[in-house]
């Protein structure tokens, strides 16, 4: 983690002097400060290849996660949409008891809201002893609770857990 | 090479592409919030709708502009939205189940039993029994009210 933190500092340092040049070596834009920032970073992760083999092989998992993520926020926002726009509903809402694998305070709280992110899942409590989450999903398809249990153990929480630890 | 003219076409209908694409899933989302039956599903309706929406217009703007500071300023804008949307949608539908706001009547509740057993909720467990006692109190409370 304070690698990442050094990692973006120096980086953004760096993509500020060289897109600040007096005579400027690239066009200033968005597109380019982007592109010098995220060149300069993506160097500076192949270096920790020497020296911090962690940081080395979680950046892939972080980018592949969010990437999952950012397909999973379009693709229910679109289930959702087609749901308010035509006149039948289809969901079926359900409160789900989710065992939590995750058990300390910060991969519960990074848990919950990922899952009330995603649309169609909404995390409603946690049990007193930490080991329930009770989630409301309006999807559950065929009332299948335990699909939908795997579905967000596997496509969320494992790979938390793997970031996390 | 691109020219000048083409390369500012292009910025413009991405911009717009993506404005255009935030204020529509804001606007089905505001749909869904009249729309839905229950408190829940609205609330799911409207967060995640309103913070993808906002997400969306604030990527169109950040093109549009095409300035580094704007973009870091609308990247940080993001940012803080998708961590606060979550956690203020958590605090709001766990004080609605601590208020008795009820389910609708085709919601299964088979795995919140034992929460709401233990915390002594029973009345949110099922729509229509809700209305039946409301109404029942709201009917009796004239009587009672008159005497005191």
């Amino acid at each position: 983690m304070n690698t990442f933190y050094l990692h973006s500092a120096l980086s953004f340092i760096a993509a500020y002097l060289i897109t600040h040049r007096d005579p400027p070596p690239l066009p200033y834009n968005a597109f380019t400060a982007a592109f010098v920032f995220l060149s300069i970073f993506w160097m500076l992760w192949l270096t920790t290849y020497f020296y911090n083999r962690v940081y080395f092989r979680k950046m892939p998992k972080v980018i592949a996660f969010g990437a999952f993520f950012i397909k999973e926020l379009i693709v229910a926002n679109l289930k959702i949409a087609f749901d308010i726009v035509t006149p039948h509903f289809y969901m079926r809402p359900t409160v789900i008891a989710f065992p939590l694998a995750a058990k300390t305070d910060l991969e519960i709280t990074l848990l919950s809201c990922i899952i009330s992110l995603t649309p169609g899942t909404l995390s409603i409590d946690v049990s007193e002893d930490k080991e329930v989450l009770y989630i409301h999903a309006l999807y559950v398809k065929g009332n299948d609770i335990e699909h939908l249990k795997h579905k967000i153990k596997d496509g969320f929480e494992r790979p938390l857990l793997e970031l996390t630890s | 090479m691109l020219q000048d003219y083409e390369l500012q076409v292009i910025k413009e209908v991405v911009s717009c592409v993506l404005i255009l694409g935030g204020v529509t899933f804001m606007f089905i989302a505001t749909i869904g919030l009249l729309r839905f039956p229950d408190f829940y599903t609205r609330m799911s309706a409207i967060t995640k709708g309103s913070s993808l929406g906002v997400g969306l217009i604030l990527i169109g703007l950040g093109i549009y502009f095409n300035q580094p500071d704007i973009m870091l300023k609308v990247l940080a804008i993001i940012a803080f939205t998708f961590i606060t949307a979550p956690v203020a949608a958590h605090v709001i539908a766990r004080t609605a189940v601590r208020n008795r706001s009820p389910f609708w009547s085709k919601t299964n509740l088979k795995e919140f039993k034992p929460y709401l057993d233990k915390e002594h909720l029973e009345k949110v467990k099922n729509h229509d029994m809700y209305r039946a006692e409301a109404e029942a109190q709201v009917e009796q409370k004239p009587n009672g009210g008159g005497d005191t």
